[in-house]
């Protein structure tokens, strides 16, 4: 695989989120999958892990009752021994890294697509309910109208690409979108566009969705 | 970023102060932070040959030795994320299990053996407490190597040790928030709610915190 220039990234209080583990499973979903494709953020996440750490090493303790390390051991002993190979493999896909994987429960050509009008796709991903995780397929020169957002969206691109207002996203830039955001993205002409994304009001983007979707090549 | 300004403040100092420094005013937290520095300096090496040890050998007294020390602290971390203290207990026996498991997969040349307790207790937090998957990403299409190399692992591993050092060194306000940040399941909101602080000083205070750890690992 080529090296790819990422210029989208995650911002400091989600790779936080993401290290402390506050953010929800969906947000979880789109973090670990731009990690998989971004050096450079995973180096981040692996530093706030540090910082978790030496705070684990430095704050106060609880003490635990007398029985408790008994109740470890007694777990260690029922346990199968197992090594570092029973670690399952993780399978390989071009386009969807190995979160998204475990989530659709396959390859590429395993996502229940559902059409919602005019050749754009989208599946969506079983999460907790706070926020929604969706893969979108959006067909190369269309556009998603103008629109904005409930709360926040997060875009990431695994194929193609798409450009709007904010610059051009390609595979791996992230996208992060706050309530106050309009914009029209536009699928490149040259290829179709696979995306993940997240939002965190569900209810209102999902009546939405089918009614904003039109086709629109702009040149 | 804040590089311009003086991030390096008389209290900070005190955390890369000679042994013998006159007390000052500053002396206590001084002597507080030197005690941290030396005595993370033993632990780091000595929690790695535990996990070793207990990889190599299935050695059970190190095994005991890693509960003593990790699950007083990851019961802390649980119950301050919200666990009552039968569920902590439960969890940090699934915890320090898991540690006794993997040990195979502890790669000491890419994180102290906290931070990956800190980890593991993390995953626990988020599939006990809140009874969702963690995506974790995809492993380094390199894999981890099979022998990691020991001037890496020492490195690491003095890197872990500063970093331990300059959050007992940070000023109190600042080290509670990045505790609560981590533990207390809190969003910024949240924690400006808990404070009374407004949400733009504590968005700052945790960069700051976090420039002042970085500031404090660039000076080698
Ligand atoms: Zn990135």
């Amino acid at each position: 695989m080529t090296t790819m220039k990422i210029t989208h990234h995650l911002t400091d209080d989600l790779i936080l989120g993401y290290s402390a583990g506050t953010l929800t499973e969906a947000v979880n979903l789109i973090v670990a999958s731009h990690i998989s494709l971004c050096d450079e953020c995973r180096a981040a996440v692996e530093s706030y892990d540090a910082v978790g750490g030496a705070v684990i090493e430095t704050a106060d303790t609880v003490a635990v009752s007398d029985d408790c390390l008994d109740g470890a051991l007694a777990l260690i002993r029922k346990s199968p021994a197992t090594g570092a190979t029973s670690e399952k493999k993780r399978r390989n896909d071009p386009v969807l890294p190995a979160p998204l994987l475990d989530y659709v429960g396959g390859s590429l050509d395993d996502v229940k697509w559902r059409s919602v009008g005019m050749g754009v796709k989208q599946a969506i991903l079983k999460t907790s309910p706070e926020a929604t995780a969706r893969l979108l397929f959006i067909p190369a020169g269309t556009a998603i109208p103008d629109h904005g957002h409930n709360g926040m969206e997060l875009t990431l691109v695994l194929k193609g690409a798409f450009q709007d207002e904010d610059g051009r996203f390609a595979r791996g830039d992230i996208e992060i979108a706050s309530e106050d955001m309009h914009h029209t993205p536009i699928a490149d002409l040259s290829e179709d566009c696979i995306c993940l994304a997240v939002t965190d009001a569900p209810l209102q983007f999902r009546g939405l969705l089918p009614r904003l979707v039109q086709p629109f090549v702009k040149i | 970023m804040l590089g311009s300004i003086d991030i390096l403040d008389a209290d900070h100092s005190a955390a890369v102060a000679p042994r013998d420094t006159t007390c000052d005013a500053k002396g206590q937290s001084a002597a507080r932070t030197r005690r941290v520095t030396e005595k993370t300096r033993e632990d780091s090496a000595e929690w790695v040959e535990r996990i070793v040890r207990i990889r190599d050998n299935k050695d059970e007294a190190a095994f005991v030795e890693v509960f003593g020390h990790f699950a007083p602290r990851v019961k802390a971390f649980l119950m301050r994320s919200g666990a009552d203290a039968a569920l902590a207990e439960e969890c940090v026996q699934e915890v320090l299990a898991t540690v006794w498991n993997k040990a195979a997969l502890f790669d000491p040349s890419r994180a102290s053996v906290a931070t990956w307790i800190f980890t593991i207790a993390r995953n626990k937090k988020i599939d006990a407490l809140r009874k969702q998957r963690r995506p974790e990403p995809e492993d380094l299409p390199w894999g981890p190597e099979s022998e990691p190399d020991q001037a890496e692992i020492i490195g690491l591993q003095q890197e872990s040790e500063k970093l331990g050092a300059a959050i007992a060194a940070l000023p109190e306000k600042q080290r509670d928030l990045i505790q609560k940040a981590y533990f207390g399941d809190l969003s910024h909101s949240e924690i400006a709610e808990q404070t009374g602080l407004p949400l733009g000083t504590i968005k700052s205070r945790i960069r700051l915190a976090l420039d002042r750890l970085r500031h404090a690992m660039d000076q080698r």
